[in-house]
């Protein structure tokens, strides 16, 4: 049984396009198949990637892997050197050192012509429509998808026509990721996808995104939106200055640092003086957080110390308050 | 890779042809300048006499004669008598004079300047106590519309090339279209392949209909063949495309890229003869004119148009904007550069 699975996943991670299986309800499940059964072989991995600007240590000694199939999230603020890294890797920016091996090879011409990226901020040629700018970018690779598919995927069978120029930013991220996708590709680079997206194109983004993972294509996010990276990735790097300071499954890191749940109160709510309780001013965001163990015991010492307790929040740990934890400083920009 | 070209080929040219007022300006431009032209000057396009000299010693003022302290004449050096002749012929000279050991002078009975011209030398010759010998040359007219042709067409092929090409690619690298397609199989070499080729064929078609256009309604002399013009358009305009590459390279901001676009036509502008014949100016000017490509396609397109020379004689001309495009792409394409910064 296991072999017929292990055949049967390895069959669906090399060439998804190819079998029944590969679509529809049994993606899912052929994914988690492939999951369980092979140990998985490395996609992805930087080694040790440095880049130095004039006076700026973009990129600091950052490795990482990347398992096939699997949703990497690179993650951290604006301008901790997430897209340098990403872009690096890319090959659209040369590093002061390091090395890059896809499939265990040296990235390169197979790299180009397998992966598929979308960057930030791209602008694309003037005057062409959805479908001319889809059909120019398909003719660069030797591998090609069925742009039907990849046109319904993306939902842009009613823009096909429009110019570029007369997107909106949902319909363009959704183009820009259409483009990604034109060479079907085995690794997918998702750079900040939703910024700039409403909450509503946000979660159809995700779903996207998540309906490409099931065809077995391996995704390196890069976002700082930590509740994106909580829902898709399956595994995170946290980047912070240039350095990587956490990395691991999202749920495996909060477990390992957190037992207990979060108490938020507004700071005008909670007196200066706690009597001894632990906990973290964020005057910024104007919160008050106190991580406890037992919140019954922790409300009545708050109730003690003559806090109001009429607007507290009681939550799950989270990727912000790791990083908080790990940085002393916020992602929430 | 064919593939790539190809695509990146047909979106350049859905791109140029879908801009109209980039197109309706490449179009529109040399027609109007050409119409303008015809009206202001009408057959005549020099206000002055233009005296061909032959045989001076080095410049027209080193020969002692009373004749060239006339004034509005301008003397122009002449190699050989055989040169002159024809540029009398054509109304580019009015008179052609050699004050050599038989002083003689050839007129074009048909040209009204070249009467006015005979009557002042043989004024000057008579005050001098000399005698010269006439002869007659016949020949129709070159008119300036005919002369200035090749100049705005070359001029409009240069500005197409340079800012087509320089200017496109500036502005693709700095909103990151480049980074993109570096992200893609695409080469450099894939990527400039298409970029030329579009560009070329963009510039022969505009190129070719302005010049029939101009042909039929002002009736342009064609004395060489067309296919050896349209060789010269095409070798000139590749020669030129090359130039803008040197550009488009590095370069990131567009600001820089019209400034050095600028630089680079307009000394070819004034220095190339596209506005007027470069044969008074200084031996400095007449060889720095030619290191720039558009001297070489003017100066044979004007040869076949005019003079009908055969493509032997303008094989010179050919060979250097060869040379030229072959210097300009392999620089071009070894400093290429897809992303800002």
């Amino acid at each position: 049984m296991n072999h017929w699975l292990d055949t049967a996943a390895a069959a669906m991670v090399a060439r998804p396009e190819t079998h029944w299986w590969s679509r529809g309800p049994f993606a899912t499940l052929a994914i988690l198949v492939a999951k369980r059964s092979s140990p998985m072989s490395i996609a992805l991995e930087a080694r040790d990637l440095v880049k130095f600007y004039p006076g700026v240590r973009a990129v600091d000694g950052v490795s990482f892997a990347v398992h096939e199939g699997s949703c990497f999230g690179l993650l951290g603020p604006n301008g901790a050197g997430k897209t340098t890294t990403v872009e690096i890797i890319e090959g659209v920016t040369p590093a002061t050192s390091g090395a890059v091996f896809y499939f265990g090879r040296p990235a390169g011409t197979e790299f180009r012509e397998e992966a598929g990226i979308q960057f930030q901020n791209t602008a694309l040629q003037d005057f062409l429509t959805v479908r001319e700018t889809l059909e120019m970018f398909q003719k660069l690779y030797d591998r090609q998808a069925d742009l039907a598919r990849i046109i319904a995927e993306c939902s842009l069978e009613d823009l096909l026509d429009r110019d570029n120029r007369k997107l909106s930013g949902g319909q363009r991220q959704r183009l820009m990721l259409a483009v990604a996708l034109v060479n079907r590709p085995r690794l997918v680079f998702l750079d900040e996808p939703t910024t700039g997206l409403d909450p509503q194109a946000r979660r159809n983004f995700w779903d996207l995104v998540r309906r490409i993972q099931a065809d077995g294509t391996t995704i390196v996010l890069t976002t700082h939106y930590m509740d994106e990276a909580h829902i898709l990735c399956d595994e995170i790097a946290i980047m912070d200055r240039g350095k990587l300071i956490a990395q691991g499954n999202p749920d495996s890191l909060l477990e390992a640092r957190y037992k207990g749940l979060v108490i938020e109160l507004p700071i005008e709510d909670v007196p200066h003086d706690l009597n001894g309780i632990q906990h973290r001013r964020i005057d910024r965001l104007g919160i008050v957080e106190i991580s406890s163990n037992d919140v019954t015991r922790s409300l009545a010492e708050l109730t003690a110390a003559a806090a109001d307790l009429n607007r507290v929040k009681i939550r799950q740990p989270n990727l912000e308050d790791l990083f908080l934890d790990l940085t002393g400083h916020t992602l929430r920009a | 890779m064919l593939s790539r070209i190809y695509a990146i080929f047909r979106a350049r040219n859905l791109e140029f042809v879908r801009d109209r007022g980039t197109l309706a300006w490449n179009i529109a431009l040399p027609i109007a300048l050409m119409f303008g032209l015809a009206v202001i000057f009408g057959a005549e396009g020099r206000n002055e006499f233009t005296i061909g000299v032959v045989q001076i010693p080095k410049a027209a003022e080193a020969v002692e004669h009373p004749f060239f302290d006339t004034r509005y004449m301008r003397f122009v050096p002449v190699a050989d008598v055989d040169s002159g002749m024809r540029k009398v012929s054509r109304h580019q000279l009015d008179l052609l004079v050699d004050f050599g050991a038989q002083p003689r002078y050839w007129i074009n009975p048909d040209s009204s300047k070249g009467y006015f011209a005979e009557m002042a030398l043989l004024r000057a010759v008579d005050l001098a106590g000399d005698t010269v010998a006439k002869a007659q040359i016949h020949g129709q007219a070159i008119r300036y519309v005919d002369w200035v042709l090749p100049g705005i067409l070359g001029m409009n092929m240069m500005f197409s090339a340079l800012f087509g090409v320089g200017y496109v690619i500036v502005r693709y690298r700095k909103n990151g279209f480049l980074k993109r397609l570096r992200a893609t199989p695409l080469t450099a070499l894939e990527f400039i392949t298409a970029q030329i080729a579009s560009r070329l064929i963009l510039i022969m078609a505009i190129t070719t209909l302005v010049f029939l256009g101009t042909k039929y309604l002002l009736g342009t002399p064609m004395e060489g063949s067309y296919a050896t013009l349209f060789l010269i358009a095409i070798v000139g305009t590749v020669a030129m495309i090359s130039m803008g590459l040197i550009v488009a390279a590095r370069v990131t901001s567009e600001e820089l890229a019209g400034g050095l676009v600028n630089v680079i036509t307009w000394p070819m502008m004034l220095m190339s003869g596209v506005w007027f014949s470069l044969e008074g100016a200084g031996e400095f000017v007449q060889g720095a004119a030619k290191l720039f490509p558009l001297t070489h396609i003017l100066d044979s397109a004007r040869a076949v148009m005019l003079d009908g020379a055969t493509l032997y004689d303008v094989a010179p001309s050919l060979i250097a904007l060869s040379v030229m495009s072959a210097v300009f792409l392999g620089i071009g394409a070894t400093t290429f550069r897809w992303r800002a910064a």
